[in-house]
């Protein structure tokens, strides 16, 4: 089978089980959402008190599941870390302000879109925009520089985690908060949302599929190998869609679930998602499924996505269906300045770094 | 004598830059390549095969030396 057949294959089966998820009881337009259900998840924990937005989504604990067992299987599960953890933990900070201004992260935008969401073809133009910046700090050589093997231990971590929010999930204590109401109480049921969310987890790790690397490929080497897996996403979450969701089908902008039509924000948001994916080197659900096989840098990075998520929705920068906030939208602006800034001094740092070891080197 | 490019420890996708500003520095020269994950040998190989360039993979205790060549 060629390659591109089986990239769009692999994103085929997470399309469909997105419109499957949909159908079977989880928020609209919301199969699979990762920042929306780490936010979820942040939210039952306690972080957040944003009383509609709380469950354990199984959904989670099915991907990293999933990627954990396959990688471990494959040979790809390998524990490494120490490249940049502090500022992988603030650009996963950033990625998920600007994912809960939009209201989605990038693969929620895809499903969005394969159900006649409008909005989140602004998004769309947006994401796009901020990976093509963040590939021109690639192009000058920026790196958040090398990892190195950890403990072991470590990259049990992610697996246990899941297991804690499996037993939460399931016994639910009473320090654990479930939403009565609202997109929290909207979900499919656990045993089914386990088993797809593993079976996605297991077509990610293997297809290696990023939102952000799609993009990034084309414009870095003119590669189109990932983009189709989100043509795959795509194209079968539409089918999906309309064979399954046809009543909530509804092409255009207005009255969309869980979305806003503030265009400037949605673009926005997701530019500074494009910008910390391309910059982290992957997207969220890629960064799930690596902290998932033994990549700690992936681990923080997810962190930082689980406190942004809690600091988006107690200060009030996450959007809801009237719009944008002020806060948020102050937010997104501060991030797209620091991120950018950060970068730039990233850059500058390892280019002096590059030019004291070529003196070296001709010395 | 082939030009190492050591790209192990490097998240993605910077094992792909590196060894395509190599190539686009030499062309006609031999890279040894090492990484030290299988997703770096896939991408490097789909970059350096769109290339033209021949790509020899040996593993080593979970290193990867790849051979790249015209």
């Amino acid at each position: 089978m060629g390659d591109k057949r089986k990239m769009f294959i692999y994103g085929g089966i997470i399309g469909i089980i997105g419109a499957v998820l949909m159908k079977l009881g989880n928020p609209g337009n919301m199969g699979i959402c990762i920042a929306c259900f780490w936010r979820d998840i942040a939210g039952a924990l306690g972080l957040h008190r944003a009383e509609v937005v709380q469950y354990i989504r199984p959904e989670i604990i099915g991907i990293i599941f999933g990627s954990f067992i396959i990688s471990y299987m494959t040979g790809d599960f390998k524990v490494k870390g120490g490249s940049s953890p502090l500022i992988r933990f603030v650009l996963g900070f950033f990625l998920m302000i600007g994912a809960l201004v939009f209201l989605g992260c990038p693969l929620r935008m895809i499903l969005r879109l394969a159900n006649g969401d409008l909005n989140a073809l602004v998004g769309l133009a947006g994401y796009v925009a901020g990976v093509f910046v963040g590939v021109l700090f690639l192009k000058k050589g920026y790196s958040l520089g090398r990892n190195i093997d950890q403990p072991k231990i470590a990259g049990y971590i992610y697996p246990i985690f899941a297991i804690v929010l499996l037993i939460f999930l399931v016994i639910k204590p009473a320090f654990i908060l479930f939403s009565k109401e609202g997109p929290g109480s909207m979900a499919a049921p656990i045993l089914i949302s386990l088993v797809l969310g593993g079976i996605v987890g297991i077509a990610l790790q293997r297809s290696r599929i990023c939102t952000a690397g799609g993009f990034r490929d084309v414009f870095l080497i003119k590669d189109y190998h990932f983009l189709w897996g989100l043509i795959g996403i795509f194209i079968f979450g539409l089918v999906g869609n309309l064979v399954l969701n046809f009543s909530s089908f509804k092409l255009g902008f207005e009255v969309q679930p869980v979305a806003h039509t503030n265009h400037l924000w949605n673009f926005l948001g997701m530019t500074l998602v494009g910008l910390c994916s391309v910059l982290l080197g992957g997207c969220p659900i890629r960064q799930t499924v690596l902290a998932s096989q033994g990549d700690s840098d992936a681990g923080i990075t997810v962190f930082g996505l689980i406190i942004g998520a809690a600091f988006a929705h107690n200060f009030g920068l996450a959007s809801s269906a009237k719009g944008a906030t002020q806060n948020g939208k102050i937010a997104v602006i501060i991030g797209i300045v620091f991120v950018l800034a950060l970068a730039y001094g990233i850059l500058l740092g390892n280019r002096s770094k590059t030019e004291s070891k070529e003196v070296v080197n001709n010395g | 004598m082939a030009s190492i490019v050591d790209a192990r420890g490097r998240s993605c996708p910077e094992p792909v830059i590196m060894i395509k500003t190599a190539i686009d520095k030499e062309p006609n020269e031999v890279f040894q390549v090492l990484v030290d994950t299988y997703v770096a040998v896939e991408n490097i190989a789909r970059f350096v095969k769109g290339k033209g360039y021949n790509i020899i993979v040996t593993e080593n205790n979970g290193e990867f030396s790849l051979e790249i060549k015209k």
